[in-house]
């Protein structure tokens, strides 16, 4: 598969230019980053410390159940959290050193402009209604590199086709509810890549996809990233797609980063009871199972997360510890971190 | 079917205290909303006041306001007379509150009327599309496409000799302006309501609400209008500001209402010349009737449009 | 409690959409096929997958059959009557016996009404399901089917959970007590856990009401598990279908076996080890389906039979599209038993393959 981006323009090293900046310091790092919304309930612990960090060329995955701040976490990197009701509440979002938190509004726009792009979750409301997709991709080499009406036209089309959009030159012209699902979801990823970022932030980017199609853009993601040692970001609950493609894993509940690791290694033996019950959940294509397991109970309520570990009222594992002591992200084993009591217990015990 | 799943999610939600059954729905939760809001009340109180004051000006004053003593001009304020003396002499507190009345009528005729125009046509033109849309579509580019000025000058001079059965005499000097200001402002509300109802339109609960069986009407009122409302409602007051300055450039053109009648337009205008000329008052008084008159409308159109959305709530 | 009393059936349905242009005055200047001669049965009390590529009709399919698009031509039987041929008073008919479930929980449910308005919506479209004073009981009841607390009634959906809502889809889709659901990916957009809760609270619904359902989705794993027969497509067409476990574990379709190789499976020391049937190719355009077999232009198979025959000179000058035998460009294969399988395929050289345990 060949992969043609636009070069011309890209990496003026924007970055470069900013206080904090390294050439050695990592792609991208998040250290204790908070995040919480002043809703009339009371205040909403959305992210509630998390860490991670991510090299050049490297994937990393991040699962955890529906509303433990995967997207959360992910618009706070981009910048583009609404505030309020949201406030990063503590914490630092460093991209190659420099801490974008503390950047300005004129400058943050920049650097999504030059380095850090996202495929957002929500594909439809994503889209404007009233413009064509054509139009919608093409406004970004219209504003952020000049070019004419024609050539961004051709643009867009080449991304479309690179994104397997069937008689793409056909299509350009067509509004976002003419399009299928899938289809809207790969015309996001165009959007994405089309300014040739150094982060690509992908926000269930296949959720809508075929297996074959998401084959074809998970493999077109890796290219692209070996090609230009890309980071990227991928948030999902496709536990298979995290075990074909992801490097590390970063598993979140209530908030919080609950498990980090190398994928092999979680998956072999989590440290979490958490990742094991959701290991377990995942339906299996090869057996026709009789019920599906399901993780029972609710995660907390993120405006009263209760004291000690926020996973004990759900957790087979929990002891009286685990009510009143908040357990911290610690290391278990060489490369591996888990927020557990009983971390080792836990890995040590059978999973299947 | 009593699936221990289910039961524990239902034991899960049972732990967050529930507050006592009532009544809801989108309206009836939105005016409950609003009772409870400051600036409501005091906007709602402001709003009151002004409509009282533009609709039954001689309950707020027994002074003439066109008894004017020349030799009295722009003469400071004194006991009886709270706000001094237009440049030609007239009593300026008797002139705010007889001026109100033209400026608020006008406007908020316009409003209703581009509200109601506008809004029929988008909701028509985003729904059915087609045909539909194009032909309402053109018509706002027609419409665009016709200067202001030239368009009211020629409207305004036609209704001029026209006698209108019925209506009084106050009324007959505005309403020509009503009806110009109508037929040029409901385009931009129709292009407005057009785009939000084309967003909404081909929204998943729609089709739902579709594929259930409910008619067109159903769709357009119940599902696809309230989510249009929200950007519509906040431009009310802004039109409504915006019609009451539009008032005066027609009446400074001595298309809209003329001298001798009175409106915060007229009198905002004359004041002008005095402004830098050692008679600020002249121009902050009336200027403060209509700041605190537009700044009530905002404050309500927000919280209508916050109450309106349960996510704010 | 699967019978082979068929509640639905449809019959060489076809939905084209025109592709226009021109701003004011539009022409018509081609036909996204979207669904083009599609044959299905659904039996009573049982789930029918529908699997596919994206793009390849599913959705189009599933708004057809709820009424939300009119078909082109083709028969749609509820019950043995023909809907399509219905006037207004027919359909609202045909609506209360084939509801629908929205992939999207999150766009599906109208924000600014209440749980206790979205589910009782049906009740004031079609007064006469429940008598007005009898209503906010049946709500009550539905929401208590679903696993909700009833007591939620004046919430709005803002305040649930992705699974939560989709449950709130599913009672206001059983609120006219209809025969038949069809569910548009209604588990895609949910976590694994949560998608768990959806799928047993759909058998559990099924076992007790004796549903029928149309179950589109596109995780073959889930499909697997849910469903009794399945439906393989590939661009509007129906390549092949089946008892589930015919389907996964004896495909003879070259796409549907493609389709389940490429599963993700959840298991990282697996990785690059997996013996999956890469596509290559370029998806065609539904607007200019290829001639023969809409499958051909990626189809590994039809380029191994090729191979076999061809010339080297050939081979060099053949664009990869184009290698398939001519019967594969020729004819249309039709869905039919084949030799060597037990069930529907539509391919002329239909051959048994298993994908699912090859690794
Ligand atoms: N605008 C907002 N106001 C209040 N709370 C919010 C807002 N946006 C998000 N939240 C809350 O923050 C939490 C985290 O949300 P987030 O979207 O990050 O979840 P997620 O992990 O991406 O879940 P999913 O898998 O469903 O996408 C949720 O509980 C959500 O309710
Ligand atoms: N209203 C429409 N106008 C024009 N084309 C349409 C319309 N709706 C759907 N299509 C086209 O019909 C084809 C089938 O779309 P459909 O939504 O049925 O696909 P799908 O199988 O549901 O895909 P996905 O899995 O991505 O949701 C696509 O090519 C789509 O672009
Ligand atoms: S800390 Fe205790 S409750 Fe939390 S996950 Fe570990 S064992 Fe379970
Ligand atoms: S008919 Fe030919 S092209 Fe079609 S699936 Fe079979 S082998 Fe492939
Ligand atoms: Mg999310
Ligand atoms: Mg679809």
């Amino acid at each position: 598969m060949t992969v043609e981006l636009d070069r011309q323009g890209s990496h003026n090293g924007y970055v470069e230019g900013l206080p904090g900046y390294r050439d050695d310091a990592p792609l991208l790092e998040v250290e204790d980053l908070q995040v919480e919304f002043h809703t009339r309930d009371g205040v909403a612990r959305a992210v509630n410390g998390v860490d991670f960090s991510l090299r050049a060329g490297e994937t990393l995955a991040v699962v955890g159940e529906s509303g433990s701040g995967k997207s959360v976490t992910a618009q706070a990197i981009m910048g583009i959290l609404e505030e309020p009701p949201a406030r990063v509440a503590g914490g630092e979002i460093r991209f190659r050193g420099v801490d974008l938190l503390k950047l300005s509004a004129e400058r943050r726009r920049r650097i999504r402009a030059n380095h850090v792009a996202m495929v957002f979750q929500d594909a439809l409301s994503a889209l404007n209604p009233v413009w064509t997709v054509g139009f919608q991709l093409g406004e970004l080499f219209r504003k952020h590199r000049g070019m004419s009406r024609k050539d961004a036209r051709r643009r867009a089309v080449e991304l479309l086709d690179m994104v397997r959009i069937p008689a793409a030159a056909q299509r350009v012209d067509e509004y976002p509810h003419q399009f299928s699902g899938g289809m809207r979801q790969r015309v996001m990823i165009a959007m994405a890549l089309a300014l040739d970022p150094e982060v690509l932030i992908a926000d269930e980017p296949t959720t809508a996809l075929d297996v074959t199609v998401q084959a074809q853009i998970m493999r077109l993601l890796s290219d692209i990233q070996a090609e230009r040692h890309m980071g990227l970001i991928l948030i999902t609950h496709d536990l298979g797609v995290v075990a074909d493609v992801a490097d590390d894993i970063t598993v979140m509940y209530a908030g919080r980063a609950v498990e980090q690791a190398n994928v092999r290694d979680t998956f072999a033996s989590p440290a979490h009871p958490y990742t094991k019950a959701l290991l377990r959940s995942i339906p299996r294509l090869d057996v026709k199972g009789q019920r599906l397991e399901v993780i029972a109970g609710l995660p907390p309520v993120l405006t009263d997360i209760p004291p000690g570990c926020a996973f004990a009222p759900r957790c087979g594992y929990a002891q009286d510890v685990c009510r009143t002591e908040r357990p911290p992200l610690s290391t278990v084993t060489a490369g591996r971190s888990a927020a557990c009591h009983f971390a080792s217990e836990v890995m040590t015990d059978d999973v299947n | 079917m009593s699936s221990d799943i289910n039961e524990r999610v239902v034991e899960g939600i049972d732990e967050e205290r529930e507050r006592p059954q009532r009544a809801a729905g989108l309206w009836r939760d939105a005016i409950r909303d609003l009772r409870k809001r400051p600036t409501v009340i005091i906007s709602l109180l402001i709003i009151l006041v002004v409509l009282a004051i533009g609709f039954f000006p001689s309950l707020f004053t027994d002074v003439d306001p066109k008894a004017c003593d020349i030799s009295r001009n722009k003469a400071p304020a004194e006991p009886g007379h709270p706000f001094g003396f237009s440049h030609e002499g007239c009593d300026y507190f008797a002139q705010t509150v007889y001026g109100a009345g033209p400026s608020v009528q006008l406007s908020l005729m316009v409003v209703t009327g581009t509200l109601i125009v506008g809004g029929l046509f988008g909701i028509l033109a985003g729904f059915y599309g087609g045909w539909v849309d194009v032909l309402f579509s053109r018509a706002v580019d027609v419409f665009n496409s016709i200067p202001f000025l030239l368009g009211a000058i020629l409207l305004l001079t036609m209704f001029r000799d026209i006698q209108m059965p019925f209506v009084g005499a106050r009324l007959q000097a505005i309403i020509p302006a009503v009806i110009t200001l109508i037929i040029f402002g409901w385009t931009s509300t129709m292009r407005l309501v057009r785009a939000s109802v084309i967003e909404a339109r081909n929204l998943d609960y729609v089709h739902a609400a579709r594929s259930l069986g409910a008619s067109n009407a159903r769709l357009m009122f119940r599902h696809i209008l309230p989510n249009a409302v929200a950007p519509v409602v906040s431009l009310i007051p802004l039109s409504i500001a915006g019609m009451i300055s539009v008032e005066a450039t027609l009446s400074f053109l001595g298309l809209g209402v003329r001298k001798p009648e009175i409106t915060w337009g007229l009198m905002i205008d004359d004041a002008t010349k005095w402004f830098v000329n050692g008679y600020p008052m002249l121009l902050i008084i009336p200027s403060a009737f209509l700041i605190a008159t537009v700044l009530a409308f905002v404050l309500l159109g927000d919280a209508i449009r916050d109450a309106l959305d349960p996510k704010l709530r | 409690m699967t019978s082979t009393e068929p509640v639905l059936q449809v019959e060489g349905l076809v939905k084209h959409f025109p592709i226009r242009s021109g701003i004011v005055f539009k022409r018509t200047v081609g036909q996204v096929k979207a669904v083009d001669g599609v044959d299905i049965t659904l039996n009573r009390g049982e789930t029918l997958g529908v699997v596919g590529e994206s793009g390849c009709g599913k959705s189009t399919l599933a708004k057809l059959l709820v009424g939300l698009e009119k078909p082109t031509s083709g028969a749609i039987r509820v019950r043995g009557e023909d809907v399509t041929r219905l006037g207004r008073s027919g359909m609202r008919r045909l609506r209360r016996n084939v509801q629908m479930v929205f992939q999207d929980p999150y766009t599906s449910l109208n924000p600014r009404m209440t749980v206790g308005d979205i589910i009782g919506e049906p009740y004031r479209i079609h007064p006469d399901a429940v008598p007005k004073s009898g209503r906010r009981a049946a709500v009550r009841e539905l929401i208590d089917m679903v696993g909700l607390n009833p007591d939620h009634i004046s919430r709005y959906p803002h305040q649930f959970s992705g699974g939560q809502r989709q449950r709130i889809g599913i009672a206001r889709a059983l609120a006219l007590k209809p025969e038949i659901l069809i569910c548009d990916e209604p588990v895609s957009a949910l976590d694994v856990s949560i998608q768990g809760q959806v799928i047993n609270l759909l058998e559990e619904l099924q076992d007790e009401l004796g549903l029928s359902y149309l179950f589109i989705a596109h995780d073959l794993s889930v499909v697997r598990h849910i469903a009794d027969r399945v439906a393989v497509m590939y661009l509007g067409k129906v390549a092949e279908s089946g008892e589930e476990n015919q389907i996964y574990e004896h495909p003879m379709h070259p796409y549907t076996q493609a389709l389940l190789s490429a599963v993700p499976v959840p298991d990282p020391t697996l990785r690059g080890q997996r013996d999956e049937i890469v596509l290559e190719g370029d998806v065609p355009s539904p607007a200019n389906p290829p001639s023969g077999c809409r499958f051909r232009t990626r189809c590994f198979k039809a380029r191994a039979e090729w191979a076999k025959t061809a010339t080297d000179e050939q081979r060099k000058n053949t664009p990869l599209a184009e290698q398939a035998p001519d019967v594969c460009k020729q004819q249309i294969p039709v869905l039919e038993i084949r030799e060597g399988g037990a069930h529907p395929s539509a391919c002329h050289y239909a051959q048994e393959r298993d994908v699912v345990h090859a690794h």
